[in-house]
């Protein structure tokens, strides 16, 4: 055991922390965040996704000591995101989520998705999100949901657009 | 599960993290972005002292050109080759395959040195690698050698590195402008490690050609030289051709035969087209 300090969510926290010990463990246990979920524990579920260095990663197959020096985001960093809270707004109204277990990993792939992808259409969300795995839901309202925030960016980015070309 | 215990270090540089491994011995595991090594740790099919991790290295995360060759540092992931974060210097291969390995939150910290050294079958750069026959550059105690990865892969999980040496890089030669390439794989689910890859690559200004099937239980089957492909491609000669690469490869169950044979032949039909990959 160990002390390590981790920069998460904008602050350096000091913890102790085994080698052995996986990001998502080390966020839970030590740093009080659970907002972060741990399904599988080996990368396939996605339910652990979050931001390191501005990235979606798995939390559970990446070791908390490797991360020092990185830059952690976890959900809990998102309460005043503007773009998080559209897509949290969308997860509701498209019933995105049931038991709500996926739904932190799925939110930070979705804005992601929303980012890095802006002209994806259907097919490439749900590539994209073939990583989350999802029980509840089928993934249409996860779909849907995230589609209609793609939507509305592209709409509000033409409109802005618009004057120029007129 | 939670990985058993084990020791992580984070050398200072790429000559550090050697002098580690000496020290360790066998009891050390190089690790990049622990990707694939993680889920091992986790499911405890693999148990370590000693954990050297690479991916932190500037100096390894490093492509530069030279001349006609793309030098690739091993800590550089498959996200930023997706991305188009380098220099390309195989009209398109090296990011159509990255875009396709596993899931983005993988491709962020998966590594291409990572995935090399780990050698499982299935993985895309084992079998581009192959394709190529790119030269993998590692670095040991007396300095730096270059293994053709022909010879650098010698069977599942099973390579030509020693266990005091790190992957520092791979090397691979520019294409010329006639040159194609045609890279299939099926996934029982997109991002899943394939059942079957087929991949074809020719450029005839360099008077080379090699087809491969690859995801099989050991390492890619590579046919070498333009006669040879040709032979592949050829719709009298192809498919008996084909077969009998399947039979060398010691395939023998009658679906993995299939698919392996049908993801080689939309490689080699692709080859005819414009170059492309698909998951």
């Amino acid at each position: 055991m160990r002390t390590i300090t981790l920069q998460v969510n904008g602050q350096p926290i000091s913890a102790p922390a085994e080698d052995r010990t996986h990001l998502a463990d080390h966020l839970r246990e030590q740093c009080g965040l659970t907002a972060t979920h741990l399904g599988c524990e080996h990368g396939v579920c996605g339910a652990c996704t979050l931001e390191i260095d501005g990235a979606p990663a798995r939390s559970c197959i990446t070791f908390a000591v490797a991360c020092e020096g990185a830059q952690i985001r976890t959900l809990e960093a998102f309460e005043n995101d503007p773009l998080m809270a559209r897509l949290r707004e969308a997860f509701t109204a498209e019933h995105a989520l049931q038991c709500g277990y996926c739904t932190p990993g799925m939110l930070i792939t979705a804005r992601d998705i929303v980012n890095r992808l802006p002209q994806a259409d259907e097919a490439r969300i749900r590539l994209e999100l073939a990583g989350n795995l999802c029980r509840c839901t089928g993934y249409r309202g996860i779909v849907r949901a995230i589609a209609s925030v793609l939507a509305e960016r592209r709409a509000a980015s033409a409109d802005t657009e618009a004057p120029h070309a007129a | 599960m939670k990985a058993a215990p084990f020791e992580f270090v984070r050398p200072d540089d790429a000559a550090d993290a050697v002098r580690r491994l000496m020290a360790t011995g066998d009891g050390a595991k190089i690790c990049g972005g622990s990707q694939s090594l993680g889920p091992m740790l986790n499911l405890r099919l693999v148990q370590v002292e000693q954990l050297v991790g690479l991916a932190h290295i500037t100096a390894l995360k490093q492509a530069q050109v030279d001349g006609d060759v793309l030098r690739i540092g091993a800590a550089v992931t498959h996200a930023r080759i997706e991305d188009g974060d380098l220099p390309d210097l195989t009209a398109g291969l090296l990011p159509a395959v990255a875009a396709n390995i596993a899931y983005r939150a993988v491709r962020n910290r998966g590594t291409l040195g990572g995935s090399i050294a780990h050698a499982d079958p299935a993985a895309d750069w084992v079998s581009v690698m192959c394709l190529l026959n790119a030269s993998i550059v590692l670095l040991g105690p007396t300095g730096e050698r270059r293994v053709p990865a022909k010879d650098f892969f010698l069977g599942p999980f099973t390579t030509a590195l020693a266990s005091d040496e790190i992957v520092l890089a791979i090397e691979l030669r520019r294409f010329s402008p006639q040159a194609r390439w045609a890279y299939r794989k099926v996934c029982r689910k997109p991002g899943e490690f394939a059942d079957a890859i087929g991949a074809a690559w020719t450029d005839p200004a360099r008077g080379q050609a090699r087809a491969l099937i690859g995801a099989l239980s050991g390492m890619p089957h590579v046919v070498d030289g333009i006669d040879a492909v040709a032979k592949l491609q050829d719709p009298h000669t192809g498919p008996a051709a084909i077969q009998r690469m399947l039979d060398d490869a010691g395939v023998d169950d009658a679906y993995e035969r299939d698919v392996h044979a049908e993801m080689l032949r939309q490689a080699l039909a692709d080859l005819n087209q414009a170059s492309r990959s698909s998951p």
